[in-house]
């Protein structure tokens, strides 16, 4: 029951981030590209005043799956690290998204080793 | 004085054309030269795919106008891609003088100009126009990769995959009487996914300045057909030339909406250079070959953007040009 | 000078937006909700699996987490799945970070024509660049004014 509790606050919160993204598309001309940049900076700049984390212990992966859970993972890694040292206060965040970014690389040229462009039908 | 008359009237003495998957199984499939299956053509990019379709209707279309390579003395060719390498590069494979042309998917009617006016004054005997146009060589030039997970807005139009050519000279054939050259428009549309309304305002003042210098009326032509305005474009299109006092929309067809099945599904219908093109040379010059059409003003439309001009604020400046062809 | 006010024709653009097609509103909010938290969903069922089957925690746990989605994402980019969910989905499938994997792997694809160097590895990042640009600048800039803080007071 409790998993299925989660599973339904999951779903609802990151469909809710969805929405709003979706929202932006029809009413502004932004990108994808845009999009997934201001995402970003709004998971960041959250978890700089350290909101974003109750929305990650509220949904779970509804709040770190989609890409502001990627700069709540990158500004947490900072402010972890600005505790220890300088060096770690600048290393921090992308230590902590170390995984993510190293992922995209290597199975980004992986798949396009094996995989070819297609056209549309529609 | 944009509107001129060619004093011998030059024909079209023969016409090629080739379409793509979606094309051949598109409206007017039936009537396209070379039906493919495979958007590759064999080839390993689709730049080379492109380069293969407009060299395949260059080279149909001198042999159904019964010509040899050595009876044509140019090849005006454009296409949609950075430095027209489609056209260049088929031209490279013909022994036969080379004008590159380009004002975007407006360079069919452009290149047609050209031809029949350099065959009407003496100075070439023959000469081939082509245009092409690839989808997925134009969505990776001007938009995103392919397999981007990206919505199209419902006012996008999609590239045709396709290619067109003809040969115009002297002989038997629909001829080319007069030509309206057309003015770069702009009316601060910067929507690059409104083509349609971007080169609406071209076409309309290429129309109106034809109708107004000719002393013509829309009704003297069997039909009047726009280059890829798609369905929004045609509608904002009528709407415009009905402002200046002349109704089109009794006799008025756009190539691109007509060109795929349920032009609604693709949402505003088909685009690019091998547009007009394609549709001409497959269906039109058939009817008008059938004399089930007399007149025709065809005009190909254009928007003269490029992928920088658009990141840099740039508004979109439409280009038409009209071209009378008749039996 | 003639600069580009001058063409500027703001009759004929308020008309173009009454006359162009809409977006479907309510269809498209729904379908990228449902797809979003479908996503979502996927990744807390990897969650679960991870923590009770390998006995993963915290960040660890978080980090395996989105390197599968990012697999799975890359994977369907290959396939050429993705880009008809994203059709489907807009936002939602935008969003998550199976997304930001199709936005890498889609121009890596598609630039493959242009050679293994200059083009995958170089076009690889046209589309997802800013996305590690501004989130490493922003790490960088949080991290110094956390270090601030904790050594002023």
């Amino acid at each position: 029951m409790e998993i299925f509790l989660m599973f339904l606050k999951v779903f609802a919160v990151g469909g809710a981030i969805c929405t709003l993204a979706q929202l932006l598309i029809n009413y502004t001309k932004i990108t994808a590209g845009k999009i997934l940049v201001y995402f970003l900076l709004a998971g960041a700049i959250l978890q700089a005043f350290g909101l974003y984390q109750y929305v990650v212990d509220f949904a779970g992966a509804g709040a770190t799956v989609p890409i502001s859970g990627f700069g709540y993972l990158l500004s947490k890694g900072a402010m972890e690290g600005a505790k220890e040292s300088l060096f770690k206060a600048i290393t921090g965040g992308i230590t902590a998204a170390g995984m993510g970014i190293t992922a995209a690389i290597v199975f980004g040229y992986l798949f396009a080793l094996i995989f070819k462009s297609r056209s549309k039908k529609n | 004085m944009r509107t001129f008359y060619y004093k011998n009237k030059p024909s079209i003495i023969g016409v090629s054309s080739v379409g793509g998957p979606k094309e051949s199984a598109g409206e007017l499939g039936e009537y396209i030269e070379i039906k493919s299956n495979d958007d590759t053509f064999g080839e390993k990019t689709f730049e080379k795919a492109e380069k293969k379709m407009l060299y395949t209707v260059i080279d149909n279309s001198i042999k159904n106008a019964n010509k040899g390579i050595d009876d044509i003395d140019a090849i005006i060719a454009g296409d949609l891609l950075d430095q027209i390498i489609s056209a260049t590069f088929s031209a490279r494979s013909f022994d036969a003088g080379y004008l590159g042309v380009y004002n975007a998917c407006a360079t069919f009617t452009e290149a047609l100009t050209i031809g029949a006016a350099l065959v009407d004054g003496g100075y070439l005997k023959n000469v081939v126009c082509g245009t092409s146009s690839h989808f997925s060589s134009a969505e990776r030039q001007y938009r995103y990769p392919l397999e981007l997970g990206c919505t199209r807005p419902p006012q996008a139009q999609w590239t045709v995959t396709g290619a067109g050519a003809c040969v115009i000279g002297q002989g038997e054939g629909a001829k080319i009487s007069c030509a309206t050259v057309g003015r770069v428009v702009d009316f601060g549309v910067v929507d690059v996914n409104n083509m349609g309304a971007a080169m609406a305002p071209a076409a309309a003042d290429t129309l109106y300045t034809h109708f107004k210098e000719t002393g013509k009326t829309p009704d003297y032509y069997d039909v009047i057909i726009s280059g890829d305005l798609g369905i929004l474009g045609s509608r904002i299109l009528t709407d415009l030339v009905w402002q200046k006092g002349y109704d089109i929309s009794k006799n008025y067809l756009d190539c691109g909406a007509m060109v795929y099945k349920n032009a609604k599904k693709e949402y505003q219908g088909g685009s690019g250079a091998g547009c007009s093109s394609m549709v001409f040379c497959a269906y039109f010059y058939k009817m008008l070959r059938e004399k089930k059409l007399k007149r025709i003003l065809l005009m190909s439309t254009g928007a003269l953007l490029s992928s920088l001009s658009s990141q840099q604020g740039e508004s979109i400046p439409g280009i038409a040009h009209a071209v009378c062809i008749e039996i | 000078m003639e600069n580009n006010q001058n063409f500027i024709n703001d009759n004929y653009l308020n008309y173009v937006k009454s006359v162009s097609p809409k977006t479907n509103e309510k269809r498209s909010l729904i379908r990228a909700f449902l797809v979003g938290g479908l996503i979502c969903s996927i990744g807390q069922g990897l969650r679960y699996m991870f923590q009770y089957l390998v006995g993963l925690e915290g960040d660890e746990l978080a980090a395996y987490v989105s390197a599968v989605m990012i697999f799975l994402g890359a994977f369907l980019t290959g396939l050429g799945v993705y880009d008809r969910i994203g059709k489907f989905a807009g936002g939602g499938s935008i969003v998550p970070i199976t997304g930001f994997a199709n936005s890498v792997v889609s121009p890596a694809i598609e630039f493959k024509t242009e050679g293994y160097v200059y083009g995958v590895a170089a076009k690889m990042f046209v589309i997802a660049g800013p996305i590690i640009v501004f989130g490493v600048a922003s790490s960088v800039l949080v991290g110094l004014i956390y270090y601030g803080i904790y050594n002023i007071f």
